[in-house]
């Protein structure tokens, strides 16, 4: 491919939403047949990189060629038409209808102006075998099949466009080992048929496998681009991390035996997504859960929460057995438990109301009297929280959403911290907000431990896994299959064990061919 | 193999809506005096072909995930024009018919652009428009009044071969060349997308605009064949407001009945029209039993809290609460 012209070229492109900067003069170059690793943190500007790709987003400044031709895309659309089609990590299925209607959705076979449902059925078998996925029935919804099934449509999906690039974000985190290696045989063959292949993921071992060419992305930055192979690991890491993240993190007290434990479950399970955990967590530590997305952690931290129905296990508070039934239950009385949510926007605010509002929501029957809000106390307990977690607004009466997304991050947390829990389970807090506050959130969580708290931390960080946590719980498949303990919290024994290498002898992805 | 049970499960609040119908329609029938006659057959299409006009106009926009309060008015506005213009030579009688159909469309058309471009919420729009609708019907029939070509009107509102209530043909007619090709076109596909998650419909380059103009547009268009078979049933035209209201309120419940999701994405217009005989039969069972039309709004309404209490059954499979809120 040496020597072949660029299919598509990126150059000089910049982004920012609000005053976050997501890309700051970015370039890369994508040529045909061969495929193309994108490198680099969550944050790091992969994402709005491909948004701007897919035309998704436009971007501020910088210039798109393909084929030598400038080009802009206005919508997805217009990207889908010039032969570059994305598989997005968020899906894009339409759950109410079926698989077949979801293949074909952005141009359907027509005959005499109605969709042709013959060929429609064809061209999605089609598209279904061409991904390695025919065990997929055509006419099934989309919302009835488990997410690794629906990745497996995107997939399919994304060929039935018959795209000249095709870009891959995190397309695997969500399926199953055989479903790997069945996604890397259709990925090689694409690229032998010539496409060119953008693939973006956090395991490093798929890259070695799949990748010509890398390019790691660091602060909106296109860092390095180099052949694939030429870098060690761990050279790679350093590329991405960069030297300056390892300071950001509070000092560790390190373990205090003599503290009791507060939180303890014993053999959960639920449905298929939690299989027989148990784990306990002691006043003042902070445990992480690691592992790959979605890996039931979520599921794990709202079952402690008392969202999940139909509950297998044993939940234990201070050593005695409680059933928790509802998020109302677990924040009351003497379990005093508080659950920071992962999408702030649908489960931690209410956007248009005002930050005062937002703010008492979670304590409203403590700052209460008789059933009307003692408006005194709230100023009180508000003022004191806005200064402890330094939220910047311009007022506590305007909208939450006015605020930038490491300040509503703040909201959220400071509107349980209003409760004064003594149990703090956290979902991924950090996504999508700017270094500083991740700062300032690790030194809270620390000061919070300090003080007494149990504190339970699930992060798609690693690095803030080894920088914030005393042990670490490694969640594979709905079940803890390592724990990882002070300095053995290390980025090789957190991507080795969430990939579940050290089980059964065995790797998700055993069986690949070369 | 087993796509028949994929077709089923697809179909099943249509088929929902069909059983309740026919149950309730035995029990009306078999407890009429006159019984199972073409007459109480006809009677009874006459009534319910209305609401169903209407219902399926509403179901075309529930799709999309909005809900339309002005289809009571476009048909009550279609009725008053219909009793103006529907009327003299054959020539002219054709001419009316298209003006009232245009001006349906017209009004549909109006909704779509105000929620679609004009980005307002449809709940609210559609209270405004149907409010200016109803005004224009009122300056057309400040009183009741007006008539229509009467041999049309005999024609569509009598029977075929002295067995087939004429009103139930137009509509399989109208189904076939309305809603069934907008169904399988496209654009219904990106209406019912839209409805379902508008943003995975929009990442895939779906054309949801106009596939919801589409929608909104055709609403327009079904509840104006329905003011026009209510003026061939009547002969006059009037400005009704609690008539008008009734319809579009009806027209909700008719769409529920017939397993359309008012969260969109998810139904048919045929599930609604059964929905909306269903409705009809349930209004008129009272007056078989000779129980005082006083009972009327109490039974329909704790019938139809049954009906829809059906479709609430899922709930109780949910094993994560947060899925109760989707």
């Amino acid at each position: 491919m040496d020597g072949a012209a660029p299919l598509f070229r990126m150059e000089g492109i910049s982004k920012r939403y609000g005053g976050v900067r997501a890309l700051e003069k970015a370039d890369l170059t994508v040529t045909a047949g061969g495929i193309h690793a994108i490198l680099g943190e969550n944050g790091a500007g992969k994402s709005t990189l491909i948004k701007i790709m897919a035309g998704v987003v436009a971007p501020d400044e910088g210039t798109m060629t393909l084929d030598g031709r400038e080009v802009s895309f206005a919508s997805p659309a217009a990207a889908n038409q010039a032969g570059i089609v994305c598989i997005f990590q968020e899906l894009s299925l339409i759950p109410e209808l079926s698989v077949a209607d979801n293949i074909v959705i952005s141009d359907p076979p027509k005959r005499i102006g109605m969709i042709d449902r013959k060929a429609q059925r064809r061209i999605a078998e089609e598209a279904l075998a061409r991904a390695g996925a025919s065990d997929i029935h055509p006419c099934a919804l989309v919302k009835d099949l488990p997410l690794s099934r629906r990745q497996m449509v995107e997939i399919a999906k994304a060929l039935a466009r018959k795209p000249r690039i095709l870009i891959l974000d995190e397309a695997t985190s969500a399926l199953t080992a055989a479903d790997v290696a069945k996604v890397f045989e259709v990925l090689k063959r694409l690229r032998s048929e010539g496409l060119a292949l953008l693939y973006i993921s956090h395991r490093m071992n798929e890259i070695a496998e799949l990748a010509d060419h890398c390019t790691v992305f660091r602060n909106g930055r296109n860092v390095a681009s180099y052949p694939a192979g030429s870098k060690s690991d761990n050279e790679v890491v350093e590329l991405m991390i960069g030297r300056e993240y390892s300071h950001i993190f509070p000092p560790k007290l390190g373990p205090n035996a003599a503290a009791t434990t507060v939180l303890e479950a014993r053999n959960l399970s639920w449905a298929d997504r939690l299989d027989n955990i148990s784990l306990s967590v002691r006043a003042g530590e902070v445990v992480g859960l690691g592992g790959l997305d979605g890996q039931g952690q979520r599921e794990l931290l709202l079952a402690f929460f008392g969202v999940l129905r139909g509950l297998s296990g044993e939940i234990l508070i201070d050593g005695k057995p409680v059933s928790i039934s509802s998020p109302t239950a677990a924040s009351h009385g003497r379990i005093g438990m508080a659950l920071i949510p992962e999408d702030r926007k649908t489960e931690g605010l209410m956007l248009p109301m005002t930050v005062r509002e937002n703010l008492s929501f979670a304590a409203l029957d403590r700052l209460s009297k008789g059933g009307i809000i003692d408006r005194a106390s709230e100023q009180r307990l508000i003022d004191d929280m806005v200064g402890l977690l330094a939220i910047k607004t311009a007022g506590l009466d305007i909208p939450v959403g006015a605020l930038s997304g490491g300040n509503q991050q703040k909201v959220v947390i400071a509107k349980w911290l209003m409760r004064q829990p003594r149990i703090i389970l956290l979902n991924d807090p950090t996504r999508g907000i700017d270094v500083g506050t991740k700062q300032e959130i690790y030194q809270l969580m620390r000061k919070l431990a300090d003080a007494g708290a149990a504190i339970l931390f699930y992060s798609t960080d690693y690095d803030e896994l080894i920088g914030c946590c005393d042990r670490v719980l490694v969640l594979y498949d709905g079940a803890v299959k390592r724990e990882l303990v002070g300095a053995e919290i290390t980025e090789h024994a957190l991507i080795a064990s969430a990939l579940n290498i050290h089980g059964e002898g065995a790797g998700p992805r055993q069986g690949v061919g070369a | 193999m087993k796509d028949w049970r994929y077709w089923l499960a697809e179909q099943r609040g249509t088929l929902l809506a069909f059983g309740i119908f026919i149950v309730m329609f035995a029990i009306y029938s078999g407890n009429h005096p006159a019984g199972f006659t073409a007459n109480v057959v006809q009677t009874a299409a006459n009534k319910g072909v209305l609401l169903a006009f209407v219902a399926m106009a509403q179901t075309l926009v529930v799709i999309t995930a909005g809900i339309d309060l002005s289809v009571g008015m476009i048909f009550t506005l279609t009725n008053c024009m219909a009793s103006w213009l529907v009327i003299g030579t054959g020539l002219e009688t054709a001419f009316g018919v298209l003006a009232v159909l245009g001006t349906g469309l017209l009004c549909g058309a109006v909704n779509g652009a105000i929620v679609i471009y004009g980005r307002l919420q449809p709940i609210v729009a559609t209270i405004a428009t149907g409010a200016v609708f109803f005004g224009l019907a009122l300056l057309l029939r400040p009183v009741p009044g007006g008539s229509v070509n009467e041999d049309l009107a005999d024609f569509l509102t009598g029977r075929f071969f002295g067995v087939v209530p004429a009103s139930l043909v137009a509509l399989l007619v109208i189904v076939l060349v309305v809603w069934v090709p907008f169904s399988r076109s496209e654009f219904g596909r990106a209406a019912y997308a839209a409805g379902s998650s508008e943003t995975a419909a929009y990442m895939s380059g779906v054309p949801i605009r106009r596939g919801k103009f589409l929608a909104y547009t055709l609403a327009g268009l079904l509840a104006a064949i329905g003011g026009l078979f209510l003026t061939f049933f009547t002969y006059t035209g009037e400005a009704a407001y609690a008539s008008g209201n009734a319809y579009t309120l009806f027209s909700i419940a008719a769409v529920v009945l017939g397993g359309v999701s008012l969260f969109g994405g998810k139904g048919s217009a045929i599930g609604a029209i059964f929905g909306a005989l269903a409705f009809r039969t349930i209004g008129d069972l009272l007056f078989v039993f000779d129980f005082d039309p006083l009972w009327q709004p109490l039974f329909q309404g704790v019938i139809l809290l049954i009906a829809v209490s059906l479709g609430a059954f899922a709930l109780f499979r949910v094993r994560n609460r947060l899925e109760w809120f989707l």
